[in-house]
């Protein structure tokens, strides 16, 4: 690896991939950096080496994955997997470890390609082992073929929970049931946005289709679904329900949950890149311009890691960030990364026109967002609980930042991933600032855990 | 809880789970092992000491800190096995073994 590169992207999803290809067939010099050991993202994980059996259980848009890897693999990329970034700030020095020896290097345009994450969202009993995120679940399956034995159950609201139940129900998954916990009037709230998205119809037919195929093998679907709680003594046993006024119980000893993806700003925040509350998507997205640069000269930002926009868009964002770092770099000038932007912009704006619709038809209710039982814990790590952060709130600590101080909720090994939305949600519903104004918790580096001998291999000169 | 679907991989490593030798199959996570092996929780916390498993597998949650190769703290789904590992459950803080 070398100190410096014109253009470093961070992740090798489908931004990442579409970005360091086109950057590279323009002659630039790319270092493309990704935790995984091989290409892909989780979106397309194991793409390369996945057997055809189970690639074709995954479906169309899985195996699209093997294209961008393809050509990646025939670029002159230098590509770095197993390579976790954990540091990033406005000089444009980047932090990363590598074989367990971190270095800092330099470039003049970065892009950050490294995703989204799926939305924590704390239910009575949600850390007994037993209880995962689906896409915990999608990524057992697609990368090591591992599937539940025994049954499962399947709950939250979003379209992946959906696409896994077919995926499921294709490798012979016995699943329980499917808790729809969308509530019913996001149906009325969805409708305006129908007719954009029918401008990308095939999206809703595949969820239909879906939907249909589930149904018909006989896979119950229950909607309007509240009050998800899990229990269990050492491990989940069993999860109760509430539906149309009436209390359910079902026995399980898996339970995967979805409540959407938002993207992952852990890197964007620690390098202090702007960013805004979407209130559309439920998330916070860094404040980026129409080609993908952040609110930092140099730093640029593409696919859901700037925003949920789905992988195709992701694509798109990544081709046209590319360019953008093209010209600022005075490889092309204005006219021409205009004009060889110009059909991914067109496609980008086509794919996007789905999204409205699913936002609202997937809104999750305030009511879950912000935690209603006292007892439930919100930061898994430091097993803080949302009557406890109430209480700081009720003491006067009004913003983010405040109520960690005081509470220790987001200062444990996840540095606030899992719970940092979960609190402002809390706060902004408790009667303190607004998420938007009460702020962010603040992102430091390193961003990841590293070790003191991993920081010491900074400087190789100075051992003994 | 879980299974593999394919239970005849090609090639295969042996790991000591828990010290109990267990061939699994090469490529795999360390927390894919865990779970597919079914020993239940993989961490207690270090506040209550509440049995914990893994819950994201993409490296955000920090649910499936192990002791891998006598090295507490490692993220479980971002380790790969190898031949003759040893992976442990993590009690509580994970304390440097020297």
């Amino acid at each position: 690896m070398k100190d410096h590169y014109s253009l470093v992207i961070v992740g090798a999803g489908p931004a990442g991939l579409a970005a360091a290809v086109n950057a590279a067939h323009h002659g630039l010099d790319v270092a493309l950096l990704d935790e995984q050991p091989a290409p892909g993202g989780q979106i397309y994980r194991a793409i390369e080496s996945i057997p055809a059996e189970r690639s074709s259980l995954l479906g169309a848009e899985y195996q699209r994955g093997s294209e961008l890897v393809s050509v990646l693999r025939d670029s002159s990329i230098e590509y770095y997997p197993d390579t976790q970034v954990w540091s990033l700030n406005r000089k444009l020095e980047i932090g990363l470890v590598c074989s367990n020896t971190a270095a800092m290097i330099t470039a003049n345009q970065i892009l950050l390609a490294n995703g989204a994450m799926e939305r924590p969202l704390p239910f009575p009993g949600w850390t007994l082992p037993g209880v995962m995120n689906a896409g915990a679940g999608q990524i057992l399956f697609k990368a090591h073929g591992i599937v539940p034995a025994d049954g499962v159950v399947l709950a939250g609201s979003g379209p992946l929970l959906l696409l896994l139940a077919w995926q499921y129900l294709h490798a012979g998954v016995k699943i329980k049931a499917i808790l729809d916990l969308t509530p019913v009037h996001n149906h009325l709230r969805a409708l305006p946005y129908l007719p954009r998205a029918l401008l990308a119809g095939h999206y809703l037919m595949k969820g239909m289709a879906y939907k249909k195929e589930l149904k018909r093998a006989g896979i119950s679907t229950l909607h309007n679904i509240s009050e998800l709680r899990a229990s269990g003594r050492e491990q989940l046993e069993s999860i109760s329900f509430r539906q149309n006024g009436r209390q359910h119980v079902l026995e399980t000893e898996l339970l995967l949950t979805h409540f959407g993806v938002i993207p992952h700003t852990q890197l964007s925040r620690a390098a202090g890149c702007r960013h805004d509350w979407d209130s559309s998507q439920q998330c916070w997205r860094p404040q980026l311009d129409e080609w993908g640069n952040s609110s930092i000269d140099g730093i640029l930002i593409a696919g859901d890691g700037g925003g949920i926009g789905g992988a195709r868009t992701a694509e798109h964002a990544g081709r046209l960030a590319a360019l953008e770092a093209l010209h600022q770099l005075a490889k092309i000038d204005q006219r021409q990364r205009d004009r060889l932007g110009r059909k991914d912009r067109k496609w980008m704006r086509e794919d996007l026109h789905v999204r409205p619709f699913l936002e609202a038809f997937f809104h999750i209710p305030g009511k879950l967002l912000r935690v209603p039982d006292d007892g439930t814990i919100v930061c898994r790590c430091e097993e803080v609980t949302a009557g406890e952060i109430r209480m700081a709130v009720a003491n006067g600590h009004s913003d983010s930042n405040q109520v960690k101080f005081q509470t220790r909720c987001g200062m444990g090994p996840c540095q606030g991933r899992q719970c940092a939305d979960v609190v402002e949600n809390i706060i902004a519903a408790t009667g303190g600032d607004s998420i938007a104004r009460g702020g962010h918790y603040r992102g430091r580096p390193p961003v990841t855990p590293l070790t003191l001998g991993q920081l010491a291999s900074l400087y190789p000169e100075e051992k003994e | 809880m879980l299974k593999r679907l394919d239970d005849n991989p090609e090639k295969t490593v042996t790991v000591t789970i828990e010290g109990q030798p267990v061939e699994v199959p090469a490529g795999e996570t360390v927390a894919a092992a865990v779970l597919a092996s079914g020993i239940g929780y993989t961490r207690t916390t270090p506040v209550s000491g509440s049995p914990r498993a893994p819950f994201c597998l993409m490296g955000v949650c920090y649910e499936c800190l192990m002791i891998i190769d006598g090295q507490p703290n490692q993220r479980a789904c971002k380790e790969y096995v190898a031949e003759g590992m040893t992976i442990e459950r993590q009690h509580g803080t994970g304390v440097l073994q020297t």
